[in-house]
């Protein structure tokens, strides 16, 4: 156990390293954030004075050499335009996201699994056709499109929600979330929903299939013969079997919908990570997109981590350290 | 059914009374983040926007672009490099105080202290080699060599409270604690890339806002935020997308607001290279020599371009057409020059006079995110100098991509928009001679160089008569315009959209100012 831990820090430490390196060339092949942002009327030697002042003057592989040093004592560098350190500006983003990732991940879990017992009891039945039907167009339709249209009916059409943007915040043990309140939520719903929408499909597929083919195992056949009641074989029996492989999948597609949330925080001006990455690209401010990638792969890992964790205590088959 | 009529009746009050507590508040969708609220931390139009409204300069400018008093009520040159400015009397900080001469040299020191600053402000306070408080009202500006535009340069340093900034950390804006101003509105909240909260300032010294609180919603795509407009989560919006506008004309619920902005595309067109990377011919092989050094080609590419057809096409009628580089009603638009007329075959002629009978193979580059329709801007021009036999390729980029690429001079023909308040400064940045020592043509991507044009503009520049600059100004556009250093387009249009029921004075230099939204 500890071993496994131990590999997975080394492993993700290697990833950071490589992903670092990736990000700060891209960033710095795009172009020059000096000639974005300095006053137009600025001359020369201004422009000479902001970009050695920046660290901007050095070779890039300088940049990134002193940029590894600043990190190795946990500094990730001062955001060029907003003037304050990357980490802080990335951390101060996280709760928006992690509330919208995990309501999405929420709406999907519950309305994905219980549709998808169903449809997986039941696979000839039409209503399970037509919950098939809807998975495959939470599959294919972009989240974009999907956004831009619950806005245009929920709140331009008929007013009931918000357009964007995120309600009130509380603090939550230091941790300002908007969860608390009303207006929280109608400003939550529309894009956790839309965010939520595609993990539905998946997990929904995901468990009727797995729960067709536990239908068939010799364990519900012998459970049956010995007279349990139905809802005890598939609450008890079937749903234990089935919710390891949902698990595995939630814990991974959690890491995916902190990305995917990008698309769907724009849309919906949701103020989290992701707004903040697009932002920050578009005026080359470096030090943020780095800082936003790395913490989001060190978020990545660290979910992996727990997945491999909670699968050890669901299947008792699956155990560290024994080396048989 | 006597209770619900009493709820249905208690709730239309309760709905009623909302309203009226919300009369005067305004809420504000903006298009661009707000980095900083220190104001003199980067010299962005979104940050500049946004202190306006919480702090105020020496001068200010109208919506038309033409200077006006602000904290100072008089300014003269008493010597050629020396401006002397008379500070309006009484006028307080937000925090009660007064503002002084010392506080105003404190203001116009700061910019050079903050170095991690990523584009200061230090290129308007550079000039001033010397300021002096001479009296509480009375401040003395030096300069190295005389220096006209000095009053318009200090329109953009915002003036701050020593008091209250001179120990203050990036934290104290952050929280507004700093934000000690004189402005119309106080600081009121600030969600970092959401939201900025605006109050009232009743102690304000000119005309006092119709607002009690005013809100900024950062929307910086072009979605939301007018979703936000259509729904009624916000009362305005500023930069309206383009494919929306004839939609929302026609939607009786909002009315616009549109007028020519100071942003002028032009074409910078290499001339300083013998063999510039992206001109060849029909072949692909190089030419013996640069054909747009050659001012009958530089001509000819203008009367290529059909501007009208440009204007009401392709930009759907959001532009109107250009021959100068600062927009009409700005100092130092010369009148006199008219945009260049469609002229086919005239442009033939031309091109067979200077020994291209045949034409050439170019590529022209442009933006693809930054002006309206910037991208098929570039392509209808594309198509419109093949008419006249030059193979013309087009390349967008991103405006990340791009800027960088174009000021290390990689192009031969690169679209650019300029927006300025005064012709000369825009003349010695796009087309001035290239000096690193004196900061001139630092937007040169053409590399044009001309003396007559520089000894205009430094003669300009140097005047500290309005009206003597503003000849000089057009004079020194007229020749470099006669001359093809540029090839101006078009003015872009600036449009807002709002609700039914407010009213809002278009600015030339498209800022948005919450006090010049007034109810109807």
């Amino acid at each position: 156990m500890i071993a496994l831990v131990l590999r997975r820090l080394l492993q993700s430490a290697l990833v950071l390293l490589v992903m670092s390196l990736l990000v700060f060339v891209a960033v710095y092949a795009i172009g020059d954030p000096i000639a974005l942002l300095v006053d137009p009327q600025a001359d020369q030697h201004d422009v000479a004075r902001v970009r050695a002042s920046l660290g901007l003057d050095a070779p890039w592989w300088a940049q990134y050499g002193y940029f590894l040093v600043a990190a190795g004592r946990g500094d990730l560098g001062q955001s060029f335009i907003h003037g304050e350190p990357a980490i802080r500006l990335v951390l101060e983003r996280m709760p928006a996201t992690l509330e919208l990732a995990s309501a999405a991940l929420l709406i999907a879990l519950f309305a994905g699994v219980p549709l998808g017992l169903w449809a997986g009891l039941r696979p000839n039945s039409i209503s399970a056709r037509l919950v098939n039907g809807l998975s495959l167009l939470g599959f294919s339709l972009p989240t974009f499109w999907v956004g831009m249209m619950l806005i245009m009916l929920f709140a331009v059409g008929l007013g009931w929600l918000p357009t964007g943007g995120r309600g009130p915040t509380e603090p939550v043990f230091g941790v300002p979330l908007s969860i608390t309140g009303i207006a929280g939520w109608r400003h939550l719903l529309l894009p956790a929903a839309t965010l939520a929408l595609f993990k539905w499909s998946l997990l929904l597929r995901l468990t009727a299939g797995a729960t067709r083919e536990a239908m068939r195992q010799d364990y519900v056949r012998f459970a049956r013969a010995r007279g349990l009641s139905p809802a005890r074989i598939v609450g008890v029996h079937v749903l234990k079997n089935i919710l390891i492989p949902i698990v595995t999948v939630s814990g991974l597609e959690f890491g995916s919908l902190i990305a995917f949330a990008v698309v769907t925080e724009t849309v919906f001006a949701w103020p989290g990570m992701g707004k903040l990455l697009i932002d920050s690209i578009a005026v080359l401010d470096r030090p943020v997109v780095v800082a936003y990638l790395l913490i989001t792969v060190a978020l990545f890992v660290a979910i992996n981590l727990v997945v491999d964790l909670l699968y050890a205590l669901l299947d008792p088959r699956v155990r560290f350290g024994s080396t048989a | 059914m006597p209770l619900l009529r009493r709820t249905l009746i208690a709730l239309s009050l309760a709905f009623v009374s909302t309203l009226s507590a919300h009369a005067a508040d305004l809420r504000i969708g903006l298009a661009a983040d707000v980095s900083s609220l220190d104001p003199h931390f980067v010299n962005i139009a979104p940050n500049i926007a946004l202190s306006s409204h919480l702090f105020e300069a020496l001068t200010s400018v109208d919506p038309n672009g033409k200077l006006q008093p602000g904290l100072a009520v008089s300014w003269k040159a008493i010597d050629p490099t020396t401006w002397e400015f008379k500070l309006r009397r009484g006028v307080k900080f937000h925090d009660g105080n007064e503002l002084t001469a010392d506080d105003v040299v404190f203001s116009l020191d700061r910019p050079a202290t903050l170095t991690n600053s990523p584009g200061p402000f230090t290129s308007y306070t550079k000039p001033i080699v010397a300021k002096e408080a001479v009296d509480r009202y009375t401040v003395r500006l030096k300069t190295a060599s005389p220096y006209g535009p000095l009053p318009l340069d200090l329109n953009s340093i915002f003036i701050v409270s020593k008091k209250a900034v001179q120990n203050a950390t990036a934290d104290d804006f952050n929280t507004g604690k700093a934000i000690v101003g004189t402005g119309p509105f106080k600081f009121g909240g600030f969600k970092r890339g959401e939201a900025i909260e605006l109050v009232k300032n009743p102690q304000y010294w000119g005309e006092k806002p119709v607002w009690d609180k005013v809100t900024f919603r950062i929307l910086t795509s072009d979605a939301p935020r007018l979703a936000a407009l259509l729904a009624g989560d916000v009362d305005a919006i500023e930069n309206i997308p383009t494919a929306d506008i004839a939609r929302l004309k026609a939607n009786p619920k909002f009315t616009l607001a549109q007028r020519a902005s100071w942003r002028t595309l032009f074409w910078h067109l290499d001339q300083a290279r013998d063999i510039t990377p992206y001109v060849t011919d029909k072949a692909g092989k190089p030419l013996a020599k640069n054909p747009l050094k050659d001012v009958r080609v530089r001509q000819a590419l203008s009367k290529a371009i059909n501007r009208d057809a440009l204007v009401e096409r392709t930009l759907e009628g959001l532009a109107t057409p250009a021959a100068n580089i600062v927009s009409p009603g700005i100092l130092g638009h010369a009148e006199k020059l008219k945009p260049e007329a469609y002229d086919p075959e005239g442009a033939k002629k031309l091109l067979a006079a200077a020994g291209y009978p045949d034409g050439f193979r170019l590529t022209l580059h442009g933006p693809n995110n930054r002006y309206i329709n910037d991208e098929q801007v570039v392509q209808t021009v594309a198509q419109l100098l093949t008419r006249v036999g030059i193979d013309a390729k087009v390349e967008t980029l991103p405006l990340s991509a791009y800027f960088g690429k174009a000021r290390a001079g990689e192009y031969s023909v690169a679209l650019l928009g300029w927006g300025s308040l005064a012709g000369d400064f825009a003349l010695r940045s796009l087309v001035g001679t290239v000096n690193p020592d004196t900061g001139w043509g630092s937007w040169n991507w053409g590399k044009y160089s001309n003396a007559k044009v520089d000894q205009l503009v430094a003669a300009s520049l140097a005047a500290t008569e309005p009206a003597q600059r503003e000849q000089l100004a057009e004079e020194a556009a007229t020749v470099a315009l006669k001359d093809y250093a540029v090839i101006p387009l078009y003015h872009q249009y600036a449009s807002w959209a709002v609700k039914k029921g407010i009213r809002y004075t278009p600015r030339i230099d498209e800022f948005t100012f919450a006090w010049q939204f007034k109810p109807e």
